[in-house]
C-alpha cells in the first residue's frame, strides 16, 4: 500500500529545494567535467581509473575526487541536514554491497551518474535502459529486504 | 596550476557539496526513495531530476555555441559512440541495482562519505574497488560510457 512518509510532509518545503538544489550542483559539476576533459564524467568510471595504473589521465581524476572530498565535507560541517546519516545493516552486508557495487558498474559501463544524468543527459539509449534495470533491481532488492524484515532506516 | 586544474576541483567540489546538500549520502533517505511500495520518499527523483535537466541543457547550450569542442579544446562526446546495449550493460546494471538497494550507496555518495570518516564507508568504498578489479579480470570490463 502506498502512504506518504509523514516526515517528509512536515519538511515539505526546504527538504524539497535542498533536493533540487543539489541536484543542480551535480548536474552543473558534471557539465563542467565534461567540457575541461572530454570525458564523461561517471563517479565509477573516474573512480576505476584511478585503479589502474598511473598515466596522463590519473591526476585530473585525483584533483576531481579532492574537490568532492573537500566539498562534501564542508557542507557534513555546516550544514545540519546534509549530516544525516543512517546505515543500512551491518558491515559485512556493505562490504558484500559494495564488491556487487564495483563489479555491477564496471561491467554495466556506468553508475548513477555515469548513466542516470551524463549517458541520459547525452541522449544515450544504453544509459536509459541501463538506469532502469538498475532503478528496477534497486527497488526489487528494497522490496525483498523488506518482506524478509530488514526494515529500512528511519 | 592551469585553469583546468581549477575547474576539476571545482567540479568535484560542486559534486560532492551538491551530494551532501540533497541528501543523497543519507543512505536511509536512498532506501527510502527505492522503497516504493512502502513509506516512499520521493525526493531524490529530484535530485536525479535537477542534474539530469542542469546537465542535458548545459551541454545543449554548449554546443549549439561551441559545436562539439569543449573548453580546452577536447572533442566532446556524442550519443552515437555510447556502448550498445548488450548482455554486459544489462548484467552489470542488474548486479549494481542490487548492492545499491542492499547498502543505500553508489559510488559517489559512498566517496563522499569518506569524507566524514564513516565506518561504512571506509568499508564498502575498499569493497567496491575490489568489486571493479574483479570485473576487470574475469571479464576484461572497465568500460566507461561512451569514451575513453
Amino acid at each position: 500500500m502506498w502512504t506518504f512518509n509523514p516526515q517528509v510532509a512536515r519538511h515539505l518545503d526546504s527538504y524539497f529545494l535542498r533536493a533540487l538544489a543539489g541536484g543542480f550542483l551535480i548536474g552543473l559539476a558534471s557539465l563542467v567535467a565534461l567540457l575541461s576533459t572530454g570525458v564523461i564524467p561517471g563517479i565509477s568510471g573516474l573512480f576505476s581509473r584511478i585503479l589502474r595504473k598511473p598515466g596522463a589521465g590519473t591526476a585530473w581524476r585525483l584533483v576531481f575526487f579532492a574537490g568532492l572530498l573537500a566539498g562534501a565535507g564542508l557542507l557534513f560541517a555546516t550544514v545540519d541536514s546534509a549530516a544525516a546519516y543512517r546505515p543500512a545493516h551491518g558491515l559485512v552486508a556493505l562490504a558484500v554491497a559494495g564488491v556487487l557495487v564495483g563489479f555491477g558498474t564496471r561491467l554495466g559501463g556506468g553508475c548513477t551518474s555515469g548513466h542516470g544524468v551524463c549517458g541520459i543527459g547525452l541522449g544515450s539509449r544504453t544509459s536509459l535502459v541501463a538506469t532502469l534495470v538498475f532503478m528496477a533491481a534497486g527497488i526489487a532488492t528494497v522490496w525483498m529486504l523488506v518482506h524478509l524484515n530488514f526494515p529500512p532506516p528511519r | 596550476m592551469s585553469t583546468r586544474w581549477i575547474n576539476l576541483f571545482a567540479a568535484g567540489f560542486l559534486f560532492g557539496a551538491g551530494l551532501a546538500l540533497s541528501g543523497m549520502t543519507d543512505p536511509g533517505r536512498v532506501i527510502g526513495f527505492l522503497d516504493v511500495t512502502g513509506k516512499w520518499d520521493p525526493s531524490l527523483a529530484f535530485v536525479m531530476g535537477g542534474a539530469l535537466t542542469t546537465f542535458a541543457l548545459g551541454n545543449y547550450l554548449w554546443r549549439r555555441r561551441n559545436g562539439a569542442r569543449g573548453w580546452f579544446g577536447d572533442t566532446l562526446p556524442s550519443a552515437d559512440t555510447t556502448s550498445p546495449i548488450d548482455f554486459r550493460t544489462l548484467l552489470g546494471s542488474l548486479v549494481f541495482g542490487v548492492g545499491w538497494g542492499i547498502s543505500g550507496f553508489c559510488p559517489g555518495p559512498a566517496l563522499a562519505n569518506l569524507a566524514a570518516l564513516r565506518a561504512g564507508a571506509l568499508v564498502f568504498v575498499p569493497a567496491m574497488a575490489i568489486g571493479m578489479l574483479l570485473a576487470r579480470v574475469l571479464f576484461q570490463a572497465d568500460q566507461d560510457v561512451g569514451v575513453n
